[in-house]
């Protein structure tokens, strides 16, 4: 694998690391990593540097909803304008082509159920070519981007080993 | 004790282990960040995991032959042909082990008679000189030193040789230090061995975590192969510390005798794990990689880090461990260890506890996260501050 790669993955589990952290993990030099990660911002590989955060420990009231779109593809441009259309809402954190029963799956955010609600009935499913929603709740998350939210598995090993 | 009196003579003379004295002192203390641990942080991969569930579902749950299972032996000798170019038979060459722990004890066993001496390169791993010892041979410790990287030299070699010596130890890539020994360093001290008919017993271990350019063997030299007992196993490259499985490779003659121990101590390896070995021989190579490739940018990260606090440190070349010389605070190894423990909560191992020579360090592993390796050298560098 790449250097390139390298530092991406690096980045993705941890996006604090200095462009010097870097270099002594990689091997490569300072300016050589500085240089690789300016590429991959320019050619938006590297697109935010973000944090994953437990908002439940927080004192700001979060409620997340899963919601399974059905939506009629358009000619000439497919699911890709719907898609687009429903990604300018700001409550909108992701949104994503699948397989399966139904097409896009849209991932909300508001304060309150009631919230996330209002705007499932009152922007979502009022956009042209949409023709079912299904939305899911989410309850209590347990693992997200390969982070345990819960205590999750636990270092096993003896403190002190041969 | 009043059991003490039972107890045989060469038993009670075994010193107690360094490290379990250590641990006894850590698992009585909360919160602490260990890197004291000689095995991966990685889970077995996936593939070799779901082998031993398949083989406990077939009901597949017997004794397997002595040597082990001739799949996995073959399967051995392909991995060691195409990773170090060695030429093993598998019907008569290879048997399987309950570990590289088993293997170390069987080669002992089947070489050495009352007072047979063995070279045991110090500092190294903890078991040699104690099963030399429960085989009433005598371990001659051979001092490395770090201004040689930690190798043996000829001449460090020769000034240990009598004519008791049986076998030397040759344990490379070396926890705790992490040297290597490389073709030419195998090579210089090669005409030694067989000028004193010495049996070479190589744990290679950690033959698969080298980190500057392939691991070679001394079995590979020529010459060589007929006075090497070759140990290996799958704890560390494949992550099987917990499945208990080794292996040894050698002459037919050796493997006849090791074998006839083996069959009263111990019959076989679990069978679950010798499936599983050989799925991780045959599909598990990129999985290998990725582990190695990630102990190698922790393994840049923690010396640079121990350097800028302001350690001396050994580059290690393999193994998951990095061996800092603590010789310019002035605490022996033990002092060392216990008040980093005390004061900042972190554990790592006396140098001592690998034998002479190895006061004046410690040993820290980096089987650990980058992420808690950046932890533990934010209190180790507080810790540095105060003793500096
Ligand atoms: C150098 C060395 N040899 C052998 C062993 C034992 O390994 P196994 O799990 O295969 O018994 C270890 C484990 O720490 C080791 O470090």
């Amino acid at each position: 694998m790449s250097k390139k790669m390298d530092i991406i993955e690096l980045l993705h589990e941890n996006s604090r690391l200095t462009d010097k952290q870097i270099s002594i993990i990689t091997g490569l030099s300072e300016d050589e990593v500085k240089d690789i990660i300016k590429n991959l911002e320019e050619e938006k590989v590297l697109l935010k540097y973000s944090t994953l955060v437990n908002w439940e420990k927080t004192e700001r009231e979060v409620v997340r909803a899963l919601i399974d779109v059905r939506i009629t593809p358009q000619q000439g441009q497919g699911f890709n304008a719907i898609a687009e259309r429903i990604g300018q809402y700001e409550e909108v954190k992701s949104v994503s082509l699948i397989s399966g029963g139904y097409d896009l799956s849209v991932e909300v955010e508001g304060k309150t159920m009631k919230e996330i609600a209002i705007f499932v009935a009152e922007r979502l499913a009022p956009i042209d070519g949409v023709l079912s929603t299904t939305t899911h709740f989410i309850l209590k998350r347990y693992k997200q981007d390969g982070v345990f939210f819960t205590d999750g598995p636990e270092d096993n090993r003896l403190v002190v080993t041969p | 004790m009043i059991e003490d009196k039972y107890i045989s003579d060469i038993v009670k003379n075994i010193p107690p282990s360094g490290i379990r004295k250590f641990f006894d002192l850590v698992t009585n203390s909360r919160d602490i960040i260990s890197l004291g641990v000689g095995e991966p942080d990685f889970v077995t991969p996936w593939t070799i995991r779901k082998e031993g569930i398949d083989v406990l579902d077939r009901g597949t749950t017997t004794y397997t032959s002595n040597l082990g299972l001739f799949e996995l032996r073959k399967a051995i000798s392909f991995f060691l042909k195409n990773h170090y170019d060695l030429d093993y038979n598998p019907e008569r060459e290879i048997m399987i082990t309950v570990g590289a722990s088993e293997a170390i004890d069987l080669a002992l066993r089947c070489l050495l008679n009352n007072g047979d001496e063995v070279l045991v390169p110090v500092p190294s791993y903890v078991s040699y000189a104690p099963c030399i010892e429960l085989t009433r041979g005598v371990p001659v410790y051979v001092p490395t030193e770090e201004k040689n990287n930690f190798i043996i030299t000829p001449a460090d070699l020769k000034s240990k040789i009598t004519n008791k010596t049986k076998a030397l130890i040759l344990p490379y890539p070396n926890n705790p230090t992490g040297a290597i020994m490389k073709k030419e360093d195998l090579e210089a001290i090669k005409d030694i061995i067989i000028e004193h008919d010495l049996i070479v017993i190589s744990d290679e271990i950690y033959s698969e975590l080298t980190y500057d350019g392939k691991h070679v063997s001394i079995a590979s030299l020529p010459g060589m192969k007929e006075r090497t007992i070759l140990l290996n196993g799958f704890s560390k490259a494949f992550a099987m510390t917990g499945w208990r499985l080794g292996y040894i490779a050698a002459e037919h003659g050796f493997i006849e005798a090791m074998n006839k121990i083996h069959q009263y101590t111990t019959i076989c390896a679990p069978i679950m794990a010798q499936y599983a070995g050989i799925k991780a021989i045959y599909e598990c190579e990129e999985d290998i990689e990725k582990m190695r490739k990630t102990y190698d940018q922790r393994r840049r990260f923690i010396v640079n880090g121990f350097r800028e606090i302001g350690f001396d440190c050994f580059e290690p070349k393999g193994a998951f461990y990095i061996f800092p010389s603590i010789k310019k605070t002035g605490l022996t190894s033990q002092e060392f260890c216990e008040r980093l423990l005390k004061e900042e909560k972190i554990a790592v191992v006396p140098g001592d506890a690998f034998g002479p020579g190895g006061d004046g360090y410690i040993r820290v592993s980096y089987a650990y996260s980058i992420d808690k390796i950046m932890k533990a050298l934010e209190r180790i560098e507080r810790f540095a501050k105060k003793i500096f």
